[in-house]
């Protein structure tokens, strides 16, 4: 989010700040501008759901059924555990302590490997029953006659998450080989705390997902 | 200021070699690379519309219907997402707004040369669909038919959707470069009114074009795997994508639209010599217009089958951008009151843009009226209309624009005669292209045919001859500018006699815009 | 106040144990776990559940508590646009003519 090749460790910043708390400041409201495009990106999912979710409601009440709570259940957990870590990486890195930083980083990355690898297993489980979006829905027995706009509803919101979570783990991986490099210090972590609201966006979103889909009643 | 200072040294000769550009994270050598482009892309959507024209020249006409429907679609979507979105805030805006505030940068350079290269990107993948018999639904994609054409419109899709990236970024940057780069003494309203522009199109930007990026990543996935979301056939609502295209796609228009006004308030107070009337109305107004723009997009819907109720709602509400539009009309026009008033070539584009933008905003009333547009939909008459609002305004502010900051970008003088001779036949030549289609709308001429009855002849050919005044006058406009670049004299540093920052560095700037920190002391526009 | 705010460890772990208990909560209230039917506002505690959950991230995980306003103010204004959105667009889909619940 700034021009390369500047000295961080003695309070250094671009050119075209001020200062490297002007820089700092930048960064962090670039952030939060970007995530706002993030919350209306899936907020037209979210826009989609609702309104089919109205119009269908025996559809979506029984596509849930397919889905194990329990699985959910322990994502939102290891998710919600993974934003901790994150936060206490920046925690580390204001005390100057880039080990115990580059710890926390790599243990919210294993958090979101855990995710993946649970939603890897939902999705073969769901693609073997023939639980598969719109056209190509091949499960036999379903009451309802649109349940696979329900499993597109499903595969689009937690795949576009997915690969949010993906990304995010890329992010937290640099930022790691950046701690290991001794890189940060409390007057310079913008990276970690870009990419640390990053994270909790990509949790807060799961936040809601996990009760709109797995716990519909 | 600058006499003191080496000024040999300047953004253009800062660094030499093609890869110095192309890695550049200067604002306004991104802004450059910019104007290259989409003067590239509009010589090509432009020439699509020349096709366009020639085939609807006679009755009868000379291309297949098929290879028509992708000239209309190649020319909406190029004019649309590569020439008009990026056209004033990507290249104009990213050129002056860091110097407008006084500042050395835009907050993120390094995201700057990023969004340019979204949009090539993009822009290459959407030209390689014509290799894949082309696109062919119009740059709408209105669902069901863009599901069940099969051919090249799912890459003219995924084009637009890396495209919206590049618009994501550039809003991203200027909304925090306007917050936070503001140079000393400059608070909100001390800003110029062509920062106010962008800020507001920045906000639109960042809040609108992610909806789009959804909508056309649901369409892929419509295409690809079937999920259904707007196919009838597995419960989906074909006019649920209307909703979801047009709450991008009417803010999108402002997104057009806004900075162009942003331009003409600076045309318009630095020709007639005199400080702009009603500051704050015309500020407030462009955030006014960005936050209606919002409420507005179902006025494109109202014979899509979309509930009367619905209508009747969105008919009333598009009334609102009426009032905003109005007062920033009313104050460009207090402020030419007794003013100093010279004509030159900027000056001819900013009066041209008040003329055919009232007539284009007038027919838009009209047609947000829904009892009228239910007969005037889908007609020439919304071509004429849009037309008038996106050439006869935004295209008018850009051209208005490259003659005003031309000697700041390039320290050259251009010929002012040539200038006024293009000014001439673009404007002529657009009341003779798009006036007749008004008629021919009313008339019940509908649009997006590739083949028309006997009757409307006369009116087509009118069009199609002004279509090629127009293509005539835009050539004279690139030779004016290629011959500025080539022969022009040595421009001063402030040619116009203009109040705001980037006139007080030097013509060219420098690599850092400005030998010492500008501090601010008073309003943009002190004239007297 | 913008800029470095310096973070709390006890904060930050106390809303840990807020946002796993309210994981919990919403497991337990919902109707295919537990049975528990309050009606029609099983919907309105989840998503309450939920939005209490997203405050506590925001607050203390993403430290809006203490940041600059600016940043909560772009967060509710998207949501604003997006209850625009979905208001918008559902008006017109209720009141077409009623489509029975599975086509």
């Amino acid at each position: 989010m700034s021009t390369a090749n500047v000295d961080r460790s003695g309070g250094g910043h671009a050119h075209h700040f001020e200062s490297a708390e002007h820089e700092f400041d930048t960064s962090k409201f670039g952030t939060w501008l970007f995530l706002c495009t993030e919350v209306l990106m899936f907020g037209g999912l979210f826009v989609a759901y609702f309104i089919f979710s109205n119009l269908f409601p025996e559809t979506f009440l029984e596509g849930s059924k397919y889905l194990d709570w329990k699985f959910g259940a322990v994502n939102t957990a290891v998710l919600l555990f993974s934003s901790f870590t994150m936060v206490l990486a920046i925690y580390y890195a204001q005390q100057n302590n880039n080990k115990k930083c580059a710890n926390m980083l790599m243990i919210t990355f294993v958090c979101g490997l855990i995710f993946m690898v649970i939603k890897y297993m939902e999705y073969t489980h769901k693609i073997e029953m023939g639980l598969l979006p719109g056209d190509m829905f091949a499960f036999q027995g379903a009451e309802s006659s649109n349940l696979g706009l329900y499993f597109s509803v499903y595969y689009m919101m937690t795949g576009l998450h997915g690969s949010h979570v993906i990304v995010g783990m890329g992010l937290i991986l640099w930022c790691w080989f950046r701690a290991r490099k001794n890189e940060f210090n409390s007057g310079y972590f913008t990276p970690v705390e870009c990419v640390g609201l990053f994270w909790h966006l990509v949790d807060l979103i799961w936040i809601y997902l996990f009760p709109l889909l797995y716990l519909i009643d | 200021m600058s006499s003191a200072a080496d000024t040999s040294k300047n953004y253009l000769n800062h660094e030499k070699g093609l890869w110095s550009w192309l890695t550049t994270v200067d604002h306004k050598r991104i802004g450059i690379m910019y104007m290259i482009t989409v003067l590239l892309f509009f010589a090509i959507g432009g020439a699509f519309a020349m096709l366009i024209r020639l085939e609807l020249f006679a009755p009868g006409g000379t291309f297949e219907a098929q290879v028509y429907n992708q000239f209309m679609t190649f020319h909406g979507a190029i004019m649309v997402f590569m020439v008009i979105i990026p056209g004033i805030p990507a290249f104009l805006g990213n050129f002056v707004l860091p110097l407008h505030l006084g500042a050395k940068d835009v907050a993120f350079p390094k995201v700057n040369l990023m969004s340019w290269y979204c949009l090539i990107v993009g822009a290459i993948i959407s030209f390689i669909s014509l290799f894949y018999h082309g696109a062919d639904t119009g740059w709408t994609f209105y669902t069901p038919y863009s599901i069940q054409t099969d051919n090249g419109t799912i890459l003219l899709v995924l084009g637009a959707f890396v495209m919206g990236f590049s618009s994501i970024l550039t809003g991203v940057n200027f909304v925090a470069t306007t917050h936070r780069l503001r140079c000393k003494g400059m608070g909100f309203f001390q800003m110029p009114l062509f920062v106010w522009g962008l800020y507001s199109t920045a906000i639109l930007q960042v809040i609108a074009t992610p909806v789009l990026g959804i909508t056309l990543l649901l369409l892929a996935a419509e295409k690809i795997m079937g999920i259904g979301f707007f196919d009838p056939k597995l419960g989906g609502d074909p006019v649920l994508f209307q909703h979801f295209f047009w709450f991008y796609s009417h803010p999108a228009v402002y997104i057009m639209i806004l900075p162009a006004m942003g331009i003409i308030s600076e045309l318009i107070t630095a020709f007639s010599r005199k400080v702009i009337f009603g500051y704050k109305a015309i500020a407030f107004s462009s955030v006014g217009i960005a936050a209606v723009s919002f409420f507005v997009w179902g006025h494109h819907m109202f014979v899509s089958g979309q509930s009367e109720l619905a209508g009747v709602i969105f008919s009333f509400l598009t009334m609102l951008v009426g009032v905003p539009t109005a007062i920033k009309t009313f104050n460009w026009v207090a402020t030419m009151y007794k003013g100093s008033i010279q004509f030159q070539s900027p000056m001819l584009y900013a009066l041209g843009f008040l003329f055919l933008f009232t007539i284009g905003g007038v027919t838009g009333i009209m047609l947000a009226t829904m009892a009228m547009d239910v007969h005037f939909h889908d007609t020439y008459f919304v071509v004429a209309h849009f037309h008038y609002v996106m050439v006869g305004g935004t295209l008018m502010a850009i051209m208005g624009g490259i003659y005003y900051w031309f000697p700041k970008m390039f320290g050259k003088m251009y010929s002012e005669l040539g200038a006024q001779l293009s000014f001439v036949l673009i404007f002529v030549g657009f009341n003779v292209t798009f006036f007749p289609q008004f008629i021919l709308g009313a008339k019940g001429m509908p649009r997006r045919y590739h083949d028309y009855p006997e009757a409307f002849s006369f009116l087509n050919s009118v069009s199609s001859i002004g279509s090629w005044t127009i293509g005539l006058g835009f050539i004279v406009a690139l030779i004016v500018i290629i011959h500025g670049l080539l022969k022009g004299a040595k421009a001063p540093d402030n040619p116009w006699g203009a109040k705001t920052l980037e006139w007080q560095t030097t013509s060219p700037p420098p690599h850092e815009n400005f030998y010492t920190d500008p501090v601010v002391t008073g309003g943009p526009y002190e004239y007297r | 106040m913008a800029g470095h705010h310096q973070l709390n460890f006890k904060v930050l772990r106390n809303t840990l144990f807020a946002l796993l208990s309210l994981t919990i909560l919403t497991v337990l209230v919902a109707k295919p776990v537990s049975g528990f039917d309050a009606g029609m506002f099983n919907f309105v505690i989840a998503m309450g559940i939920a939005s209490l959950k997203a405050g506590l991230v925001l607050a203390y995980f993403m430290q809006l508590k203490d940041d600059n306003k600016l940043y909560l103010g772009l967060m509710i204004s998207c949501v604003f646009f997006l209850l625009l959105f979905f208001g918008l667009s559902f008006i017109d889909i209720i009141s077409r003519a009623p489509v029975d619940s599975t086509l």
